[in-house]
């Protein structure tokens, strides 16, 4: 359903990572770009030329940069949240961490509210109210996420459990030979030794 | 006893059936928790009367569809046919022009003034709407996106569902193509519009 959607800046948020761990990256969005282009040389809308193919500039770069507090400490509490808050357009990474446009936006969006005065609590209820709790990284426990944050733990005590019982019974299931048992297993033991090690 | 080494194989096709459904999920699909709540408030300027603002309150009365767009969009290009069908079927659509200059990324608008943001934001959007076509019934344009964060917007297309009251009921994230229309959209349009006399589908 998304496959050609546009994500604000994504492209041009991937050619300008920083450059230690930039040069893959920029080749990722190099083909982005073109599988992009491909996309969009495809669609053929009716009497519909590039969209602006007269006005683009000839300067490359983006919009939206971040722009920290010159607060340390608050803009340190901005980063520590924005680390919290999932970016809804590169989805592993954090506002924080993300280039993406909307990140930055949001960011911003985060120093702004801090700045304000407003409580780390108020600024992920702004968010989840607008983007809904798949910003969080860490969910809250609830009824609904009840199974994910409990669902290790049951699976984890119930192997421990399972092993315990199948030890167990194992254990009590295994009963001295019968004295039938036995001289079988020793003739069985004789022959061996009798024609056996002439690998 | 023998059926015990079944156990494996059912938890094997357990994690079939979850692949099954997982693949098959869309993870950029983010459910919009803005369902069933009103329209956010915002003032945008029009665009074809840039000193005017629109709000949300403006807009009440019939239902509409919100279509967050810009040129620098390829699925937007896409979806622009369907919504002149659309809108020639009696839909009312909003355009609700998200980052015309900003988000486009292949331009630095940091080097812009606001003035010429603007200006040019208005000269693409003309140019646009001239070229494939002007399927809005009220085009408002939202140059910093700061608006779009309202709706949880985190790319174009995003089209919502706004009732006459003023409430969301639904959010399609992507384009519209005439498949989706009509396999699911179709119907939640007519649930919001409908029933209303004089509405859109009946002028048809």
């Amino acid at each position: 359903m998304s496959e050609g959607r546009v994500i604000a800046g994504e492209n041009a948020s991937m050619s300008e990572e920083p450059v230690n761990r930039g040069r893959r990256r920029a080749t990722w969005g190099a083909i982005a770009a073109l599988i992009g282009a491909g996309a969009g040389g495809e669609i053929k809308a009716e009497g519909f030329g590039p969209a602006s193919d007269s006005a683009t500039p000839v300067q490359q770069g983006r919009e939206g940069k971040a722009v920290p507090l010159f607060d340390p400490a608050l803009e340190e509490r901005a980063l520590a949240l924005g680390r919290q808050l999932r970016c809804v357009v590169c989805q592993n990474q954090s506002i924080a961490e993300s280039n993406a446009s909307l990140a930055h936006d949001l960011m911003n969006e985060v120093r702004q509210m801090l700045g304000a005065g407003k409580t780390e609590q108020e600024v992920i209820e702004f968010l989840v109210a607008r983007y809904g709790e798949f910003v969080l990284f860490k969910p809250p426990l609830d009824v609904r996420t009840a199974v994910l944050w409990g669902g290790p733990f049951a699976l984890g005590v119930g192997a421990v459990a399972a092993l315990w019982w199948s030890i167990h019974r194992r254990r009590s299931e295994s009963q001295p030979l019968s004295e039938e048992e036995r001289r079988v297993a020793d003739r069985l033991l004789a022959e061996g030794e009798s024609t056996g090690d002439q690998r | 006893m023998r059926w015990r080494f079944v156990i494996p194989l059912v938890i094997f096709m357990g994690f079939v059936g979850l692949f099954v459904v997982g693949f098959d999920l869309n993870p950029r699909a983010i459910p919009s928790p803005l369902v069933g709540k009103p329209a956010p408030f915002f003032s945008l300027p029009r665009f074809d009367q840039p000193d005017q603002m629109v709000t949300p309150e403006m807009l009440r009365g019939k239902p509409y569809l919100l279509n967050v767009w810009a040129t620098w969009c390829v699925s937007c290009r896409m979806e622009h046919p369907e919504l002149m069908r659309l809108a020639g079927e009696g839909v009312r659509i909003v355009g609700f022009n998200y980052k015309e200059v900003r988000g486009d990324a292949s331009v630095d608008a940091r080097r812009l003034s606001p003035e010429a943001e603007r200006e040019w934001a208005w000269a693409r959007i003309e140019e646009w709407l001239q070229k494939g076509g002007n399927p809005y019934d009220v085009v408002v344009v939202d140059l910093t996106g700061r608006s779009a964060i309202d709706y949880g917007v985190y790319g174009t297309p995003e089209t919502f569902f706004v009732d006459a009251e003023g409430i969301i009921r639904h959010k399609q994230v992507g384009p519209i193509s005439r498949a989706i229309w009509e396999g699911e959209l179709r119907a939640k349009w007519l649930a919001i519009a409908g029933g209303e006399k004089g509405g859109p589908y009946e002028r048809r």
